[in-house]
Parts: C-alpha cells; structure tokens; sequence
C-alpha cells in the first residue's frame, strides 16, 4: 500500500487532487501509475443492516483496488447501489457506483451523480442494464431514458462543463472516475471496438468486461482495439471469475445475458473431481493469459456467491506482484499518537509550573 | 457441488407464478404478434443503401418546397405529413414515431424498436445467433443496423454518439423538423455570406 493513498485526516475523506487526474479516489491513482488494477464486486444484500454490507467488503481488505456496487443486477431487487456506496465511503472503501439505466430517468440519474459524488465516491460505472424479463419483477416498468452511451456523455458534462444535460450550472461539479462495460463475445463481432471506441468518445476512462472464459477471441479483440489506438485512451479491465461447477456454467451460459462459455471450458470442468477447485485453476489459468496481453491495465474479478475466493485468485495468480492494496486498517499516525499515550501515561506527573522553573534556571 | 440440483432460474419461477387461464398470447414476444411487419423491417435493412439514396432524394424535395410549408404553416402542415410518415415508416421500419428520426445513422434499422430503446449500439446481452435478449425471437435490432450501415455510402454515421431521445417530441413529424432545420441553416449561411 501506498501512504499516499490515503488521507491522514481521516478514511473517509478524498485524496488529494493530483494533475491529470479527474477524480479524488484510489483506483484512478492506482490505474494511472501504470500499477496492475484489481477490482471485484460486492454482492448486494437483500437486507436493511448495514453489516451485511461491511462483512461482505471485509472478505476483499488488502486484495482490491475498487469495490462494484451493482445496481440491482439482473434486475432482481436487492440493496441500492447508492445505499452500498454511502457505507463504503464511510469506512474508507474506493467503491465504483455503478448506475443501470434500466430503473431510473435522467433526473434521478443526474441527481445520484450529485449525491454519490457528495458521499466520496470516486467512480462511476455507466451501464444500460439488463431487461426486466430477467429479474424477479418482470411486471416493472423498464425506464431505459438514457442508454449508458448517453449516461456516460451527461455524467462527463456534469463533470468537465459543470452543467446539468438541461444546461443548468453546477455549482460544484462531481469529481469522478467515469467506467462503463465492454462484451467483446457477443454479436455483432466486428462492431464491439467501434462500440468502445464511441463509449470513450462519450466519456470512458476504464472498461470493465463481461466474463471472458475465450482467451483467443479476447486476444482477436484486444488486437483491434490496439489497431484503433484505444489502449492509450482507457484502462481495459478483463471481467474474471471462478465457476463453481459444469452444472453452474452451463446454467450461465443459458440463463445470463451476454455470457459466453466455450464446451472446452465446460469439458475441464466435467472431467475434474473436485470442480470447484477445478473451476478456481481455470480462473487463475484465464488471468494468467490475460494478464499478458498488451493493452490490459487490470482484472475485474466477479466471484458470485463465491467472494471468499478474490483473495486466493488474486493470491495465486501473482497479479499484484507483491503490491498491497489499500485495506481498511487503523490510521498509522493514530496508532503512533495512541502509543505515545500509553508511554506517557508510565512516566512520572510533569507539572507544567515545574518545568517552567527548570527551564527558568537551566536557561543560560 | 456437482451432485447439488441447480437452482430454479428467477424466469422459470416467475413463468410458473403466472395463473394459468384459456386465453394465451401467440408468442412471450410482442414481435412475435408481428411477424409481417417483422419481415419488412428486415427488407429495409436489407436494402439500407437503396433506401439511403431514395432518402436523400425525398429530403431535398422537401428542402425545395420549404417555401410551400412555410405558405402553408408548419404547424398546419403537421397533421397530414404526420400521417404519411407515421404509416410509411411504420410500415417499412415499425417506426416508434420518436419525432426524432436517426434510421440514416443505424443503417435503416429502428432502434426505438430494442426494448431497451438504445440508440448508441447493441448491449452486451445479444445471443450468439443475433437475437435478442429480452425478446429472444427478434433478431437484435442492432446486429441488423450494423449489417445495414455496413451496405450505406455514410458506413461511418453509426459511429457517432447519438444524443438521449427527447421525449417530448414523441409522435410528432422528424421530416418537417429536419427540413425547418436545414432550411434555416442554409438560411443562416446565407445571410451571413454577403456580409
């Protein structure tokens, strides 16, 4: 862990501005030194404690660089990414806020950049979200007033031009690290650099991708995005994760949108006879490939319901190399302040008229 | 973990929470309801370039008789060219009548037709065969606009940002708007040239 990346007045605070930088959290720090970013996602509660909450970003202290609060992904109810964030920043975390376009309009959106922002949060991640067929209210009202291209152009306005999409003045713009999502294995093939290079003229700064159990197809893809010279304009993030066994992966690769797992993969798996351990070695095999292709500043690790392995991925595959991420501990300096308390409190009574007298007479 | 039995999907649970009754809709999907109009949809696309030049050609037109509207009043010529777009677009696009036409930049192909209404390109959900997510027998609309701007002479147009649809102009004409426009930008270059 860098010192730096924290501020000594306190956790929860923002950083100091540095130049070139567009935001005030850690991961935009960390991703502009040129450092091997890690990021990974917290599985929202289905509850109203926030302890839920700090036991479930407990599990990542020390092995990640950002945290995603997911904006009921899937569609499926569960606590509010802004809920997420403003315990996060509270405890010191480097959340990333992800907003959906699915459930809310452009006035709500813009109104959560504000108070995201207000709450310390450092990044945001545009997506348009999946349909409402997908979740456990398909009866919902699918809002879909911006798409995450437009999202992405409104929150870089409200930032850059400190102004609203209607034209209003901000009076003080939110400083924040602007994300969005990439799938390069889904149709039309050809058309997905072009995608990321539009979404970076609308205001990207990182991607974050889907699963990609393809390495090959990943490689063709990076390959283009490099040709386009996007690489230089964003931080490409390759989405990860462990499958818990044959059967998960085939009911992923039916059941979520945009999710592509070759039969080789699947192959692996069955022929294993532990799968789980099985389907971790295939994750950090994955990271270990794409980690090596130019272009990519990081990994994004998505472990569902299987968060206790970030640490053991991140561990085994040697990503960090040695770096410690940021990791909620005590304030070095208040530890120091307090130890100086606990010496004192042995040492004899000074009265400060005593000392008076001493210097008076030591004094030359 | 393997011998577990997966978990019933959220969609499965919901599908079976429905009560059951006589009357059934042809098809999950809306477009399934519509399939004629569905093969239209994907003859525009299909013929993206021909429509393009066939565009540009009505446009001017309309640009030529900007004088006309103007004697007329934009605002009472409104109602009859708005009927016209509405069931020749909506014929040969299923136009949504988003008051703001872009078909030109996403190769003949509507996106107010995605139920996600996306107007920036394909979200990350398309299925390997083209289809959509939320509407799994509709082809993507925007695997189809990428095939159809990939046929246009503007290939390049479907790489621009396109701006968050305005919805108060919902149901009104894109022609006339665009010809106001361009009549009052060649107007506008007009008065300045001289000076």
């Amino acid at each position: 862990m860098s010192m730096s990346d924290v501020n000594p007045a306190g956790i929860h605070l923002p950083l100091d501005p540095l130049p070139g930088h567009s935001s005030r959290g850690r991961l935009e720090r960390v991703l502009r030194r040129g450092e091997f970013a890690v990021t990974t996602e917290l599985n929202p509660p289905d509850s109203a404690d926030p302890e839920d909450v700090y036991n479930r970003a407990a599990i990542f202290d020390g092995w990640v660089d950002g945290i995603n609060a997911v904006d009921a992904s899937g569609a499926n109810c569960h606590m509010s990414s802004v809920g997420i964030c403003a315990l996060l920043t509270r405890i010191g975390y480097a959340p990333i806020m992800q907003i959906a376009c699915r459930d809310r309009n452009r006035i709500a959106i813009q109104g959560d950049v504000l108070g995201g922002a207000a709450m310390g949060v450092g990044n945001i991640l545009c997506l348009t979200g999946d349909g409402v067929q997908a979740g456990d209210q398909p009866g919902a009202k699918p809002v879909f007033d911006l798409d995450c291209m437009s999202l992405l152009e409104t929150i870089r306005i409200m930032r850059d031009n400190g102004k609203f999409l209607s034209g209003r003045k901000l009076t003080t713009p939110p400083q924040v690290f602007l994300g969005a999502a990439i799938n390069p294995f889904a149709p039309p093939y050809d058309f997905r650099p072009h995608r990321l290079a539009k979404k970076i003229a609308a205001g990207a700064q990182f991607v974050q991708s889907q699963y990609c159990y393809d390495v090959p197809m990943f490689r063709t893809y990076m390959q283009k995005v490099r040709e386009l010279g996007l690489t230089d304009q964003c931080f490409i993030l390759c989405g990860v994760g462990p499958l818990a066994s044959a059967r998960t992966a085939k009911w992923m690769r039916a059941n979520v949108p945009g999710v592509h797992i070759p039969d080789h993969i699947i192959a692996r798996l069955e022929g294993a006879t532990d799968q789980k351990k099985e389907g971790k070695q295939i994750c950090i095999d994955i990271i270990n490939e794409v980690k090596e292709i130019d272009g990519v500043s990081g990994i994004h690790v998505m472990a569902y319901r299987q968060e206790e392995f970030v640490a053991e991925i991140v561990h085994d595959s040697g990503v960090l190399r040695g770096r410690k991420p940021w990791r909620k501990e005590p304030n070095p300096a208040n530890e120091l302040a307090e130890a100086h308390i606990e010496e004192a409190r042995e040492l004899p009574r000074q009265s400060p008229h005593e000392l008076a007298g001493v210097a008076a007479d030591g004094g030359e | 973990m393997a011998d577990e039995p997966t978990k019933p999907t959220q969609a499965s649970l919901n599908k079976k929470a429905v009560e059951k009754t006589a009357y059934k809709p042809a098809g999950v999907s809306a477009t399934g309801r519509n399939a004629r109009r569905f093969a239209v949809r994907l003859w525009a696309v299909r013929h993206s370039r021909g429509l393009e030049w066939f565009y540009a050609r009505f446009a001017d037109l309309f640009l030529r008789l900007h004088p006309m509207w103007k004697a007329i009043g934009y605002d009472r010529a409104e109602r009859p060219v708005k009927f016209i777009e509405k069931h020749v677009k909506g014929f040969l696009f299923d136009c949504r009548m988003c008051g703001q036409c872009v078909l030109s930049s996403t190769g003949m192909s509507c996106p107010m037709n995605c139920p996600k209404q996306l107007r920036n390109g394909p979200c990350g959900g398309v299925r390997a065969n083209g289809n959509c997510e939320v509407e799994p027998d509709m082809p993507c609309v925007w695997v189809q606009a990428w095939n159809g701007s990939q046929q246009m002479v503007a290939s390049q147009a479907i790489l621009t940002v396109q701006k968050p649809v305005d919805q108060s102009l919902r149901e009104t004409s894109a022609w006339l708007r665009t010809t106001a426009l361009a009549a009052a930008r060649t107007e506008a270059a007009n008065s300045t040239e001289p000076a």
